[in-house]
């Protein structure tokens, strides 16, 4: 899932310190379960705001809801009125559905609450990891199902780096180093023929380096015809 | 702001915090305050809304009373607690309000004398603070 964090209270209160009439939209998804954007982080966001206003002797008004999916636009359109009824919109979502709203109402304006982090897994309570990096060629079946590009620091593709002792990395002694990670699993698996395999420079036209990218099934895309309908139906 | 009584609410667990509550009641101590008991199922059951909430609405001071830590009815219930009233703490101090308006206790049920001392502390804190936003509004 997306991993977020909330941005600084005091950064947010800059942010919004030049509006009257401010509108939270939290997300029920990944930024709920990471505990950044769901129902109770906006609720406490509110209310800790209304408190400073107070103190403050400022007045702003501020308003919480949480969507379902930020990033779809469908649950959006729910809270419409909401948005476009507020001076600006602060989105306790990741950056995707921040900018969900930002590219349905254009002429609004919605400022990010979170700091969109990681697509990380929770290995404990309240702490979540990075496991993978959006690559786009996915190759954990030759490495043990761990994944060298997010956990290795270099991103090393054919073994250790010559900074790995005792199993930790030599970014930071408290992370473990992938390549160890991978030779202990592909161990396990009787598969350490794998180590041996080389493997060649990686393709990144994959990933971010190739810009923006898009991914589409051509099957579930709607005709011009169906598209219609459905415009009719909303 | 002459006359006025500082406003607490307290969060206490049913199990050993309104019984501390109840019990030190029958003591017949009194304050100067006026002082708001919410009795929910355990400590753990708190959340950082409710504290901001109560704060929000008008509270000076917000304490949540649990179970001793070693001795809590589920265990972990007052450790919960003691953790949401730090987290609230944290959010208090980043939007710049005094973390003192929020404390965690414990106590055990036969602790009379505990509950007066929490909520002298609490009225204390109350007094010397004063009411959240004495100062008028700005644009």
């Amino acid at each position: 899932m997306i991993v977020a964090k909330r941005k600084p209270l005091g950064e947010i209160v800059e942010m919004l310190a030049p509006f009257k009439k401010v509108t939270v939209i939290g997300c029920r998804s990944c930024v709920a379960i990471c505990l950044a954007g769901g129902e109770k982080e906006v609720k406490m966001l509110v209310s800790a705001l209304k408190i400073r206003n107070k103190k403050e002797g400022r007045r702003q008004e501020f308003d919480g809801f949480v969507v379902e999916r930020q990033c779809e636009k469908e649950w959006v359109k729910e809270v419409e009125d909401k948005i476009l009824g507020s001076d600006i919109t602060l989105s306790m979502a990741c950056s995707l559905g921040a900018q969900t709203i930002g590219d349905m109402y254009p002429e609004h304006m919605t400022f990010p609450g979170l700091n969109t982090g990681i697509f990380g897994v929770p290995e404990e309570q309240g702490v979540w990891s990075e496991k993978c990096l959006g690559c786009g060629n996915c190759i954990i079946h030759t490495t043990g199902g761990i994944c060298p590009i997010a956990r290795c620091a270099k991103s090393m593709l054919n073994g250790p780096c010559g900074g790995s002792a005792n199993s930790k990395c030599e970014v930071n002694l408290d992370v473990d180093c992938a390549w160890a990670a991978i030779y202990d699993r592909l161990k396990l698996q009787n598969r350490l023929d794998l180590i041996e395999k080389v493997t060649p420079a990686k393709d990144w036209s994959t990933s971010h380096s190739g810009g923006r990218r898009i991914f589409a099934r051509e099957d579930a895309k709607l005709t011009p015809h169906q598209k219609k309908g459905k415009e009719a139906v909303q | 702001m002459a006359g006025r009584k500082p406003k607490i609410v307290g969060f206490c667990c049913e199990r050993h915090g309104m019984d501390a509550a109840v019990l030190s009641a029958r003591s017949g101590k009194q304050f100067d305050a006026s002082v708001r008991l919410v009795r929910v199922p355990c400590a753990g059951r708190v959340d950082g809304m409710h504290l901001l909430r109560a704060l929000e609405d008008g509270a000076d001071a917000v304490f949540v009373l649990g179970c001793l830590e070693k001795n809590c009815y589920y265990d972990t219930g007052s450790i919960e607690g003691r953790k949401r009233v730090g987290y609230v703490k944290a959010i208090l101090e980043e939007v710049g309000i005094e973390k003192e308006r929020v404390e965690m206790f414990n106590a055990a049920s036969s602790n009379s004398w505990a509950f007066p001392e929490m909520v002298a502390k609490m009225v204390e804190i109350a007094n010397k603070l004063g009411p959240i936003g004495s100062g008028g509004e700005k644009e």
